[in-house]
Formats: structure tokens, sequence, C-alpha cells
């Protein structure tokens, strides 16, 4: 039973400050995935919780044992490093007994523990290698034999697959959910690739200039975004935001087009500048929609270019000054320039303040 | 084709060139010592010949005379070995403890000052240590510790230390935190860490250090031959100067002397060399 709990986790480095006050609860046996951009702070708070960085303030605990003074070896976690951290020195059996030896296990028990973590992660074969006789995807899954062997507390990621190429971190991504579905520990887990974060995480937690913006599960945060920072971060392509003014209950977009409020008109001011966000999949040439229940508005934008993905092509148009992203299902060749009949689902369309970026529901 | 050919001949030209460059460089590194080894089986007749004798013979007399009785031009070969053993062995192992403990702070810790540290470190080195010596035998004949074994070692460590220090950071600075703080995590404690992974990654590193120093100590010529003077505490560089008297220079035996002296220098160096060469390998994490 291990949840880990953060409560006003602050970080300072002198001056400047890195984390503030962040409150967070983990469950036990939850995947949690801290995501945001680079100096969000989401790796300074694993380092926290690793106890590889002091913690300014606030308090951390792990299985309800508060650890804010104890060293990273009296925390029963262990973490896989973005740069493997693999001992160069050591062979991938004894990189993978490391912890059991250091904690003076018998070596039967070693034995049979490295074993073990090895047919997890099919690395029999290099039992007698050393890392730099690895690739890339092989230092990485002896990364996590390492971290498995222990069977701790808590697993923490940092960024463990960014320095992999695109079609192994595909698959090392599948290997630590199959990993996860195992071993069933908790897991943490930073990445700034908000795919990662959407393909792996039970719950994102999505940070900013050492703030969380949002908690919630994938699908929550993909749906329900709460401002425009994270309706842009997660998703591909981004978020399409257009600016507009309310006027009588509709929302008027900089160059004329008039849109119903997809939102209740009691959240809306009379004259707000607002920002209109709507995803590329609910945008689509009619004709080439997938076909969904609710609320359609059509109009006519011109095609200024297009990227064929094979099962849908992603058409870019020009919209009140702006360029959004639209999504042909079932497509057919589109000629730049050529004008489209469009039809926007209104039931799937976003409303965020201009000046706060928050979004606006009702 | 003609231009393929022209740039083919140049190609070859090239190395050429190359190749005879870098002959008459090795052949300047080389002559000398090679002049010193064959010179010391020479007879002093032969050495001193003028014009010079190109078909060297062979002889060991100046072997056997250096270790013949003080009368036949003998020198105390043993005890002038064993005390540049005992200082050189004796200050490599303590300047490497200081500078690698020196040179491990530098590359992990931050501290106040720490700029000023390393460059004042590297302007000791700036200064000749010909120019200490005066000062040195002053403060050393003051503390009683001159003409003995651990006043050249004193010496010896304070001149080894901020090269090692400098030497040693700079092959710490390029293992990765992640190494330790994977080991921290693993269960070791900060010295553990430093012990199990961090110094035997750095080993090679460390190996060159203390070549570096041992050579040092075992060559250095200046200080030694105003901080010690009885047999029992001469070095062979200084040892080297029995050879000259008032108006000669025995060559051959200052030769076979100089020989004895590179022996052990160059036997210690190819042992450690393989560490050399093994390098660095950070196959550990991706560079």
């Amino acid at each position: 039973m291990t949840e880990v709990t953060l409560s006003q986790v602050v970080k300072k480095y002198g001056q400047h400050q890195a984390v503030h006050g962040i409150d967070l609860d983990i469950h036990d046996g939850e995947f949690v995935v801290l995501v945001g951009p680079s100096g969000c702070g989401k790796s300074t708070t694993l380092r926290m919780i690793a106890g590889l960085e002091d913690i300014s303030g606030g308090e951390v605990a792990i299985g309800g044992r508060v650890v804010n003074d104890l060293p990273p070896r009296e925390r029963n976690i262990s973490m896989v490093f973005q740069n493997y951290a693999l001992y160069p020195h050591m062979t991938v059996r004894e990189n993978l007994g490391f912890s059991l030896r250091i904690a003076k296990q018998p070596e039967a028990e070693i034995a049979k523990a490295v074993d073990e973590a090895a047919s997890i992660l099919g690395l029999n074969e290099l039992m007698d290698r050393k890392p730099a006789a690895l690739s890339g995807g092989q230092r990485q899954r002896v990364a996590m034999g390492r971290a498995i062997v222990r069977h701790p507390d808590v697993f923490l990621f940092d960024e463990p697959l960014s320095n992999l190429d695109a079609k192994l971190r595909t698959q090392m991504r599948v290997e630590i959910k199959k990993l996860h579905q195992k071993v069933e520990s908790t897991i943490i887990y930073v990445t700034h690739d908000q795919v990662e974060a959407m393909t792996l995480a039970d719950r994102i937690v999505l940070m900013r200039d050492g703030h969380i913006v949002q908690v919630g599960t994938p699908l929550e945060l993909f749906n329900t975004p709460v401002d425009t920072f994270v309706a842009t971060f997660i998703g591909s392509p981004p978020m399409n935001l257009v600016d507009g003014v309310v006027r009588q209950g509709q929302i008027t977009l900089d160059g004329g087009i008039t849109v119903p409020v997809p939102v209740t008109a009691g959240a809306l001011r009379e004259g707000q500048a607002v920002k209109f966000g709507f995803r590329a999949d609910n945008l689509m040439p009619v004709g080439h929609a997938v076909e969904d229940e609710g609320a359609v508005y059509e109009l006519d934008l011109p095609v200024t270019l297009t990227e064929p993905l094979g099962t849908e092509t992603l058409l870019f148009t020009k919209m009140a000054g702006g360029e959004v992203q639209a999504k042909m299902f079932n497509p057919r060749p589109v000629a730049p320039g050529e004008q489209l009949r469009f039809r926007l689902m209104l039931d799937k369309c976003h409303v965020f303040d201009a000046t706060s970026g928050l979004a606006v529901r009702g | 084709m003609d231009r393929n050919q022209s740039h083919r001949n140049r190609r070859r030209a090239l190395k050429a060139l190359h190749f005879t460059g870098l002959f008459l460089t090795m052949m300047i590194i080389c002559i000398p010592g090679l002049w010193i080894v064959l010179n010391s089986f020479r007879p002093t007749v032969e050495i001193m010949a003028k014009p010079a004798i190109w078909v060297p013979s062979f002889t060991l007399e100046h072997y056997r005379a250096m270790f013949a009785g003080a009368g036949e031009g003998g020198v105390p070969v043993f005890s002038y070995f064993r005390n540049s053993l005992i200082v050189s062995v004796t200050s490599t192992l303590i300047a490497i403890l200081i500078g690698m403990s020196g040179g491990y702070a530098f590359a992990r810790y931050r501290f106040k000052g720490k700029n000023g540290y390393f460059v004042g470190l590297m302007l000791f080195r700036a200064v000749p240590g010909v120019a200490l010596s005066l000062p040195l035998f002053i403060v050393f004949a003051k503390a009683g510790i001159i003409d003995t074994h651990l006043g050249l070692i004193l010496a010896y460590v304070a001149m080894n230390v901020p090269f090692t220090i400098w030497l040693t950071d700079g092959f710490f600075r390029q293992i990765p935190r992640e190494l330790h703080e994977a080991a921290e995590i693993d269960g070791c404690t900060r010295w553990q860490a430093f012990w199990k992974v961090e110094f035997p990654v750095a080993r090679s590193g460390v190996a060159s250090a203390a070549i570096f120093a041992f050579l040092t100590s075992w060559n250095e010529f200046a200080l030694a031959s105003q901080l010690t003077r009885s047999v029992g505490s001469k070095t062979m560089p200084v040892g080297l100067l029995d050879f000259t008297a008032e108006f000669t220079i025995n060559w051959g035996g200052m030769c076979a002397l100089a020989v004895l002296m590179i022996v052990p220098a160059l036997i210690l160096t190819f042992i450690v060399q393989k560490h050399l060469i093994a390098g660095l390998t950070f196959g550990g994490v991706k560079g």
C-alpha cells in the first residue's frame, strides 16, 4: 500500500523558486505522469520525491511516512534516468544485482531476483555484456530491470524514452505499460511529450512554471481543459484557438464569422473578448466527416496546405485571420487554394476568456 | 580521369610528407634517449672520440664500475634507487589521495570561491620550482627536515597536488551525476557510491594522474639537489651529479645510471598504460 503525498511542496534555488507549493495525492498502484514544457518543475518535483534534491518547504510522504530528510536509499524507491545511468564498469548481471548486493542479500537470492527481472524484460541473452555493448533500447531495458529487481514501493521515471528514436520509443512505451500491469506498483513518470502522457497515464499532472495547471485522466484533460495552455498542450495537433467577441448571445470571430455559443449563454458577458477553441477532429469537410450527434455549424473555408496521414488528411485553412487545422476522413486529394464546405461540431467547442485564458463552462 | 589522377597523386604526396614529418619529430624525441642507452654500453674513449665512431662496440664497464666500491668510481646506486622509490611512491600516493578528493570536490560540489581556488591552484603551477628552492631550504632547515625523505615528500606532494586536482577534476566531470544518484537510489551511501561506482569508472583517469605525479617526482632534480645532500636521502637524478668531478664528467657512468633510472619508469608506464588505453568507457550513458 504505497501512496505518495505531496503537500505544499516548494523548491527554491537561492532567490529563484522552481516549484511553488504543489499539492498532489498519488494512489497506491497508480500510474501518474508529470508533464509540461521544459523548465516547468516536473523533473525537480520527481527528484524531490527521490531524495536527490532537498525539499525547500512542504512535505513529501511515501506510504504515509514523511520522507523529507531521508536519504534516497531509505525511501524504497527506484528510478530510471533519462540517460539510463547504467554502471559502465559492470556487466548487465552486475548492474541488475547491484542494489541487492549493497543490501547484502544472499547470493542465491540475488541470482534468483536478477534472473526473474531479466526474463521479464527479455535480457537473458545480454547478461554478460557491458553497457557499452548494448543498443539504446537494450540499455533502457537494463535500466528498467535494475529498477524492478528490488520490488520498490514506488518507481520513478525521468524522461526515460527521450533518448530513443521514434520507433523504439513507441515500442518501449508499450513495454512500460505492460510492466506496470505486471508489477502493479505506484509509478511516477516525468515527460515533456504529451503523447507519452496520454498513452501511459492513469492520471496526468500538467505543470507550468512550477505550478500544477490541471490534474485528471487523459480524457478529462483532452475533453475539458481548464485553460488555453492545457488545450494547446494536450492533443495533437493542438487545439485551434480563434479570437472572437460575444455579441447578442453569439460569438463573432475576427473576420465576421458568427457562431452560436456552445456554452450556456449566462456564463458570458456581452462584449467579452474570448478565444474560441475547437480541435481539428471537430472541423471536417462535408462528406468527409465522422458522423456525430449534436449541433453543427457549416462554413466555407479555403485550404492552404494538406498533410496526408493515410486514414485522414490534415487540412490547413484560414479562418478569422488565423490558421486553423481541420481533419478530412476518408480523404481525397485536395489542391491548395480549393474552397471546401466544413462542418464544425459545436458541442465539442470550447470558449476561453481572452485575458485570463480560463475555460468558460456552463 | 585526369583530375582523379592528379588528386590521387596529391594525396600520395601529402601522405609521404606527413610520414616524413612524423619521422623527423620522432627522431628529435627519441635520439637523446637512444644516445643515452647506447653510450652507457660504450667505452669512454669511444664516446669522446673525434671524429665520431659510428659503429659502436659493446662493454659493460660503466655498469660494473658503478656497482663497484667507492674508490673504483662506484656510486651508492641501491641507496639512491631506494630513496627515489620511497620518495616517489609515497608522494604519489599522498598526492593522489588529496588530489583526487580535491578534483572530486571541484567536479561535484558548489562552494564559495570555487573558481578563485581553482585559478589559484593553476597559478601555483606557474611558479618555477627552482624559485621555491631557497625559501623551502630555509623553512626545511629550520624545521629540521632538510636531507630527509619527509622533506622531499612534502615538497613533491605540494608540487603534484594542483596538477592531480586539475586532471581528476576533468575525469570526474565527464562522469554523469546520474551515476552516483542511481547508486544512492540503489542503496549506497554517498561514500559507497563514490568507491563502488565513480572511482572505478574514473580509474583510468586516476591512473594517468598517478603516472604523471610519479614521473614528476622520479625525475625531479632542481629541488632535490637543494634539499638533499647525503646518501641517506639523495635521489637518482641528484646521484647523476656524482659522475661530475671538478674538471671531468664521466659520461659513460652517467648514462648507465640514467638507464637504470629510465627502466623502472618505463616498466611502470607500460603496466599502467593498459588502463590508459582501456580508456574511459562511458557506455552506461548515451553520450
